[in-house]
């Protein structure tokens, strides 16, 4: 019945792989490329403004925030649609955390992480009972749930949100060694989280840990049948992407100085989905080129000097152009590499075809 | 079924040890209907046990309830002394109870050795090492290279696997079984679209693995299940109606009416 598989040609069978996003060449993907990346990112400031420095610490804080979904929806295969409310958890963490007169970063960096955490226990071990559609619902519930109780509660500060007046700082002894309201201090300390952040999911991903979500998000069923119990290890990566997540809030609320239930919203749930799309899901860069691209565009689109009136309904604009770039590149930014050595291989292929004999 | 079994002598014997797995009246209703009921057989060491049936016979859904994806409605299943019945799959499959699937489920994504390594781990010690990359785990890919060279697949193991041809797909999943280092073999079709070649290469596999397996045989070419198999058990609508060592299966009446057809 499937003897016509055993005859397909070789040809037919290596083109199709190259359609795979091949954990090997992930894996293989080099350093050159993300190092040089960060090192452009810690010399920006030596030639840019202080609005684009700004610009530069909200992509990065995005970054963290998109690598965090990258090891679900990317790695292990499970698209979650309530990711923001573990970024909102770990910000309102932050704030909550902090006293009048500020608090300390090695107190205040653990909490918004463990919050998130915790709430990610929760809500993975709950969630991870469904499958599918059903889990991106049960996900995209209990962000809501999150949002209303921040949103609601006198704690939560209601729809104002709560502001940070005194930025974290880590002093010893009395003499202040890192001051996140200095604007120098937090931008390096965003870049080194964010270079930290993707070296962490690297190392996780090429780890036996990193292989077995792998083997989960290709074909569950086999790897409960190769004797994993599978439920620990998808708890497990979605524990470790809330905390990260957590992570990305404590940076937000230290830039902000304040924050607002709609971190928790579904729209930023969205947004970072859409981060991971327009990116490529299935490799970091794609997750951090997604986060860079997305930002960069909304700036643009919301930008009134550029755009007048329009710069009013960017999310129309914005949206249709992310829908164009998935249209023309399904495999996100990070495939534009490949489509362009795809097009120049089948341009000489064609014009032989063309030639008459 | 067993007093036929006992009468059973000559060069298919059935081996003195006790049997490794067993399924004792087996049972299993998909909405008031029997797909498997009252099914009872047994797999030992040192033979290969083939099921054999018409498509809807209920080999798949016994396969599945022996490995434990599926919950039987009746009956239970013995696994080296232990009532394993409640057991969920992957406890099964780490105490030794291996299955390969009639539709090639290999991880394409991965290298040949790959796939069996990440089979391999799945019972092994420090799996959360995350600062250890997985092509470091030496016990893995040792035990993914003994697997691979039992299955007879030990030339380009760093070859992506979904590059392989069908027949070494087949051969790769009955690496990946073996990688998990497992005692009972339950092998769906392993035959499933594969040539003459490919079928030979395949059950001389199948009967060097007889030394240190109990192996469960479900398929549906014939030729091949009566040069291999030990015992045969036959399933037509969910029941056994003939369980006993290949010759007296083919001059079997009964399965020869409801199964093999005029033509055998």
């Amino acid at each position: 019945m499937a003897s016509d598989a055993a005859v397909a040609s070789p040809d037919e069978v290596v083109a199709d792989v190259g359609a795979l996003p091949d954990i090997a060449r992930r894996e293989a993907g080099g350093w050159l490329v993300p190092a040089a990346a960060a090192l452009v990112a810690a010399a920006l400031p030596l030639v840019v403004s202080p609005y684009a420095q700004d610009l530069v610490v909200r992509i990065a804080i995005y970054a963290i925030f998109a690598l965090s979904l990258e090891l679900l929806v990317g790695a292990t295969g499970l698209v979650s649609l309530g990711h923001a409310a573990f970024l909102g958890l770990g910000a309102y963490a932050t704030v909550l955390g902090s006293g009048d007169s500020g608090g300390s970063i090695a107190l205040l960096l653990p909490l918004a992480i463990a919050a998130a955490a915790a709430y990610a226990v929760v809500v993975g071990a709950l969630s991870l009972r469904t499958r599918g559609v059903y889990f991106i619902m049960v996900t995209l519930a209990f962000a809501q749930m999150a949002y209303f109780v921040v949103h609601d509660t006198k704690a939560g500060g209601g729809s104002d949100g709560i502001f940070l007046y005194v930025k974290p700082t880590l002093a010893i002894a009395g003499k202040t060694l890192v001051d996140l309201g200095e604007r120098m201090t937090l931008y390096y300390s965003v870049l080194v989280a964010l270079v930290a952040t993707y070296a962490f999911i690297a190392m996780l991903l090429r780890s036996r840990f990193g292989h077995a979500l792998a083997g989960i998000r290709v074909n569950e069923q086999r790897m409960r049948a190769a004797g994993f119990s599978t439920t620990p290890y998808k708890l497990a990566a979605f524990v470790v992407a809330g905390a990260l997540a957590g992570l990305a809030g404590f940076l937000l609320a230290a830039k902000d100085g304040a924050v607002n239930p709609e971190l928790l919203s579904w729209h930023e749930s969205g947004a970072v989905l859409l981060m991971l799309i327009f990116g490529g899901i299935g490799s970091l860069r794609g997750a951090v080129l997604g986060a860079v691209a997305f930002t960069l565009l909304k700036e643009v689109f919301q930008s009134e000097a550029l755009l007048g009136p329009l710069a009013q309904h960017w999310q129309l604009t914005l949206g249709l152009t992310i829908i164009a770039f998935v249209a023309a590149l399904p495999r996100g930014l990070i495939g534009l590499g490949t489509r362009l050595r795809g097009l120049a291989r089948a341009r000489p292929a064609s014009t032989t075809a063309g030639t008459p004999t | 079924m067993s007093a036929v079994l006992a009468e059973a002598s000559g060069p298919h014997a059935r081996p003195a040890s006790s049997p490794l797995l067993e399924a004792i009246g087996l049972g299993r209703r998909f909405r008031g209907l029997a797909a498997v009921d009252q099914v009872s057989l047994d797999l030992s060491v040192g033979e290969i046990h083939a099921v054999i049936g018409t498509n809807g016979a209920g080999k798949s859904t016994l396969v599945n309830m022996l490995s434990g994806e599926l919950a039987p409605s009746a009956g239970s299943v013995r696994f080296d002394g232990d009532d394993v019945t409640r057991w969920s799959q992957p406890r099964r499959a780490r105490a030794g109870i291996g299955r390969s699937y009639q539709r090639t489920t290999i991880f394409g994504e991965f290298s040949v050795l790959e796939n069996c390594r990440l089979a391999a781990q799945a019972n092994a010690p420090h799996a959360w090492r995350v600062w250890e990359p997985a092509s470091r785990d030496l016990r893995g890919v040792r035990t993914a290279q003994r697997a691979l060279a039992a299955a007879g697949l030990d030339g380009d193991t760093a070859r992506t696997a979904a590059t392989l041809s069908h027949g070494a797909k087949r051969q790769l999943e009955i690496a990946m079984c073996l990688a998990t280092e497992p005692r009972a073999l339950l092998l769906d079709e392993p035959l499933a679209g594969m040539g003459a070649e490919e079928t030979g290469r395949m059950l001389d596999l199948l009967v060097g693995l007889k030394a240190g397996h109990a192996i469960l045989l479900v398929e549906h070419d014939m030729d091949a299940v009566f040069r291999v198999a030990d015992r045969i058990t036959v399933m037509v609508n969910g029941q056994v109606i003939a369980s006993d060592v290949p010759e007296r299966i083919r001059n079997d009446r009964a399965v020869q009416l409801a199964y093999l057809g005029d033509g055998h």
